[in-house]
């Protein structure tokens, strides 16, 4: 049944498979990461366009939420295989990961997996029930999509919060699981914060790429009602989440201080155990343990890290760990840039909110100017961006752990010598269908302006004019 | 029974779920594939497209269900298939995203020429991941994957009678299932040519998966030989059972009555992958690794059970919702439908 080549296989095309693994995860999950925000807050968003449409009888916001909810089928759709993927990914690169943990870390996936069966199931019931169903029962639809939204980001959170913190289970000495306590394996310590940051996340990255969409028509001269209600819904629904992700971010970044000594150690570039440590933007580590570049600011990390003592906090430094339980040099760089990256951004997104909220205040309107637009159509891929940097952070600066303290990742990885090939064909088939994705998503926008309400062209969508009345309201 | 029993009844009951539905699926996709060139197969194709339209994704989950429930609670019976298996899932993972996204975009998408490559995409990847699927399911039944972390041989393990024969297999009985729903589908959409199309097709493919599951009973005997006699003791009822329904479903078919011929259909197939859970029992994976053995510890067998009541509870009644909708033609795509409005019933 073999043959030579099948044979030779093996021999020419060995390469260590951890750092493929790395990768391959890596990649899947920041492709699979971007796709969440707009399952879960998109949903919500048209679920308020709708309401107005309904309540005050508005046909822009008619048209908006069903044109949200055709692009969200599209969305969905890639979401949905590339979280497949992620499952199918569990076991082939790290199933001696699985193998030894499954029975803790697996519970919170098994929870998730309710969540998305709502979630897949009411989607599909509100993105094809425009045409027949009646306008109150359809918009009751769409609400479970947004509660099993939720669900699901803090239970798959959960689960990457246990590899943070791994707890509710004994082992035996052979290393065996003997008993699990799902209630803490769940809500492990790590738990609360962790889900919660992400879910703000969720909200503020997807409110931003909405807005951006529409802040881009907008530059373009594409200043009718229509965009005006898309951008305001889905901006202040951002708008409302990244200062209020500021604070959480700061009670995490706390946690992490007092309970991941490693990663904060990473976080901050402290190479040695001192107190009244400066916040350095920028900067590197060397390999001899030393910081250079960057612009310190004195006395700052320490101040954050526990404002009651102040410049007297001591940060515990790296080389108060083993260096085989550390992140490496290279993974501490990594970690900081992120880390710089997250909270620069994150400040700038959270000022251009509160740019928006003081016109609100003043003017009773958003502000109109040119550079508040063209700051808003970037902020999409900004906030995409910060939230790629927080899961480097967290990712990277739990190395070299899967299981903080319990497994390494070179333990956990599979033996497999091919994955060097599966890594460079999953990267080669995710472009593409991005690239398809983006393509396909202008496409019908520009058909969605050009004919109005052609309804007929999208998957899933309603293919008829929704109901009579809206479609001559659109037309006019 | 016990708890670990439990959960791999559980296991089954996913695994059933993912055969008839999302196999349904898969075999919507072999249609799509065979259709002919784009003007014979337009109309087939369309009629495919519009059934699976929104119940796919759901499907799917069961899936993520199966792989969720044999992580958690048989965790080394799924790192042991993971590793072994490594090929063919790697194949279905990808097969995955290439159907589902090409299936998505394939309609938004306007020329013609790029329908066409989308739909191929869509209808390859619908054949080639069941073929992957019925291939692991053959290499854990013949006994290919040995447990306790060592990764059994990568291409044998695979690339065997047995295996071959559960991904034609499955192949077929998705294909099989496929044509009789969507004889059922044609039918409430009052499209006669359409029923009989699916019709000749329904009774082919009864045809053909009848004829592979006789060939398969010898190629399981000399080469599965604990599932061979499973098969024939433990599982013989189910084994009678499923083929009197399949010969059952073409009786019908032949004759015409096709509503019957659905039910018979989902019992023959059904009845299989019992017929192959019974005839594996108590191994997980046959002789190396029992359920008892591999089951996780009992807070994890309550809390997969809690979740599975969960699902029974607040998930069936929803996909119930979804399919009810979806027979009444409240969620319908179907542009030659008029649109009566508002639509209440
Ligand atoms: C787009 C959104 C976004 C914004 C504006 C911020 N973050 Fe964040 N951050 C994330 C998005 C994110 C994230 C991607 O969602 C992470 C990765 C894992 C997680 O739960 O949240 C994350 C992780 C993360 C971690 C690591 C948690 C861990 O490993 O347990 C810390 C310490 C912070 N964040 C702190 C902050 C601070 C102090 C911020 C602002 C001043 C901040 N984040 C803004
Ligand atoms: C619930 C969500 C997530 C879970 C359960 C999870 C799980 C994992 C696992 C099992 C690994 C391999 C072991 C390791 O290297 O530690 C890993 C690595 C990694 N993940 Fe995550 N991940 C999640 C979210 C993300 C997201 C959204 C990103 C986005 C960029 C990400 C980025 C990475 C990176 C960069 C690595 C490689 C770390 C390294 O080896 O240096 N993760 N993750
Ligand atoms: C922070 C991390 C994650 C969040 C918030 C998240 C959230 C979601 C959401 C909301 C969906 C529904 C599809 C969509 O709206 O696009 C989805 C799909 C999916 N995700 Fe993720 N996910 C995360 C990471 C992961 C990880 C690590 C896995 C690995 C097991 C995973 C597995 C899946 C699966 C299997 C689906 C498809 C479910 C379906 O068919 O409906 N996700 N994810």
């Amino acid at each position: 049944m073999r043959c030579a080549v099948l044979d030779l296989a093996p021999v020419t095309l060995a390469v260590n498979p951890v750092p493929w693994a790395r990768s391959q995860m890596a990649f899947t999950l920041g492709a699979h990461i971007i796709l969440v925000p707009l399952g879960v807050a998109w949903a919500f968003m048209a679920l308020v366009a709708n309401y107005r449409a309904i309540k005050h009888n508005d046909r822009d916001a008619r048209v908006l939420a069903e044109r949200w909810s055709k692009y969200m089928a599209v969305t969905f759709a890639v979401g949905a295989v590339t979280g497949t993927v992620l499952t199918f990914e569990f076991g082939l690169l790290w199933p001696k990961f699985m193998g030894r943990f499954g029975a803790a870390y697996g519970i919170p996936f098994a929870v998730e997996g309710l969540f998305f069966f709502a979630e897949a199931i009411f989607i599909a019931i509100y993105i094809y029930g425009w045409k027949r169903l009646k306008p109150w029962p359809h918009f009751w639809t769409g609400v479970p999509i947004v509660i099993s939204g939720i669900g699901g980001t803090v239970s798959v959170v959960a689960a990457n919060a246990w590899m943070n913190e791994p707890s509710g289970f004994t082992l035996n000495r052979a290393g065996k699981i003997t008993s699990v306590d799902p209630w803490s394996v769940i809500f492990n310590k790590a738990m609360p914060l962790e889900a919660l940051h992400m879910l703000v996340a969720a909200y503020l990255v997807g409110g931003f790429l909405v807005a951006s969409v529409y802040a881009w028509g907008m530059l373009r001269g594409r200043r009718d009602r229509y965009h005006r209600i898309g951008f305001l819904i889905a901006f202040s629904v951002a708008a409302v989440a990244s200062p209020f992700q500021m604070l959480v971010g700061d009670t995490v970044a706390r946690w992490v201080y007092d309970n991941e000594p490693t990663k904060f150690a990473a976080i901050e570039l402290v190479p040695k155990t001192k107190s009244d440590v400066p916040e350095t933007l920028l900067g590197h580590l060397n390999s001899d343990g030393t910081v250079s570049g960057g612009i310190p600011i004195p006395g700052m990390a320490s101040i954050l890290s526990d404002p009651s003592t102040g410049t007297s906090t001591t940060i515990q430094g790296l080389d108060s760990f083993p260096a085989d339980s550390r992140p490496t040099t290279a993974q501490v760089n990594t970690v900081h840039l992120a880390w710089d990256v997250m909270i620069g951004l994150g400040t700038l997104l959270a000022l251009l909110s509160v740019w928006y909220g003081i016109s609100w205040l003043f003017r009773r309107d958003m502000p109109k100017s040119k550079l508040f637009l063209a700051l808003a159509a970037a902020a999409g891929v900004l906030s995409v961006i910060t939230m790629e940097a927080g899961w480097v952070v967290t990712e990277v600066g739990r190395q070299p752990w899967i299981a903080r303290n319990y497994l390494r990742v070179e333990d956990a990885a599979t033996a497999n010598q091919g994955v060097w090939i599966t890594f460079l064909v999953v990267v080669a088939i995710y472009l593409a269908v991005a690239a398809v994705l983006i393509l396909v998503l202008r496409n019908m926008s520009r058909r969605f302006r050009q004919t109005d309400l052609d309804e007929s062209d999208v998957p899933y969508g309603p293919r008829q004019p929704p109901s009579p009345h809206d479609a001559t309201a659109v037309k006019a | 029974m016990n708890e670990a029993d439990l959960v791999a009844v559980v296991l089954f009951i996913g695994v059933t779920a993912y055969a008839l539905f999302g196999g349904a699926d898969f075999g919507a996709g072999f249609w799509d594939l065979i259709a002919g060139g784009p003007d014979r197969g337009e109309h087939p194709r369309a009629l495919v497209d519009h059934s699976i339209g929104p119940v796919w994704e759901a499907n799917h989950v069961w899936l993520i269900f199966c792989l969720v429930v044999l992580w958690t609670a048989f965790s080394e019976a799924f790192a042991s298939i993971m590793l072994t298996l490594f090929v063919p899932l790697t194949f279905a993972a990808l097969g995955i995203v290439l159907r589902g996204s090409s299936f998505a975009f394939r309609k938004s998408v306007l020329r013609t020429r790029d329908r066409r490559t989308f739909g191929a995409i869509f209808a390859v990847s619908s054949v080639l991941v069941p073929y992957c699927m019925g291939a692991v399911a053959g290499a854990i039944a013949s006994g290919r994957v040995p447990s306790g972390g060592k990764a059994g041989d990568a291409w044998d393990s695979w690339v065997n009678p047995t295996s071959i024969l559960g991904g034609v297999l499955a192949v077929a009985a998705c294909a099989y299932l496929a044509s009789v729903y969507l004889v059922w589908d044609a039918k409430r959409l009052e499209d006669s040519s359409m029923v009989e199309y699916f019709r000749r097709r329904a009774v082919a493919a009864a045809i053909v998966v009848g004829g592979i599951a006789f060939a398969g009973i010898f190629v399981l005997h000399s080469d599965a030989t604990y599932l061979f006699h499973g098969l024939t003791s433990r599982g013989l009822p189910l084994v009678i059972i499923s083929g009197l329904c399949g010969i059952g479903s073409l009786v019908l078919l032949v004759r015409d009555a096709h509503s019957g011929a659905r039910f018979l259909a989902i019992g023959a197939v059904a009845t299989v992958v019992w017929g192959w859970g019974v005839a594996q029992w108590p191994y997980i994976i046959p002789e190396s690794l029992k359920v008892e053995q591999a089951a996780a510890p009992s807070g994890t067998l309550t809390a997969v059970l809690v979740v599975f009541v969960l699902a029974a509870v607040l998930i069936l009644p929803s996909l119930g919702l979804l399919y009810v909708l979806d027979q009444k033609s409240l969620l319908s795509t179907d542009t030659s439908e008029a649109i009566p409005e508002p639509a209440a019933e």
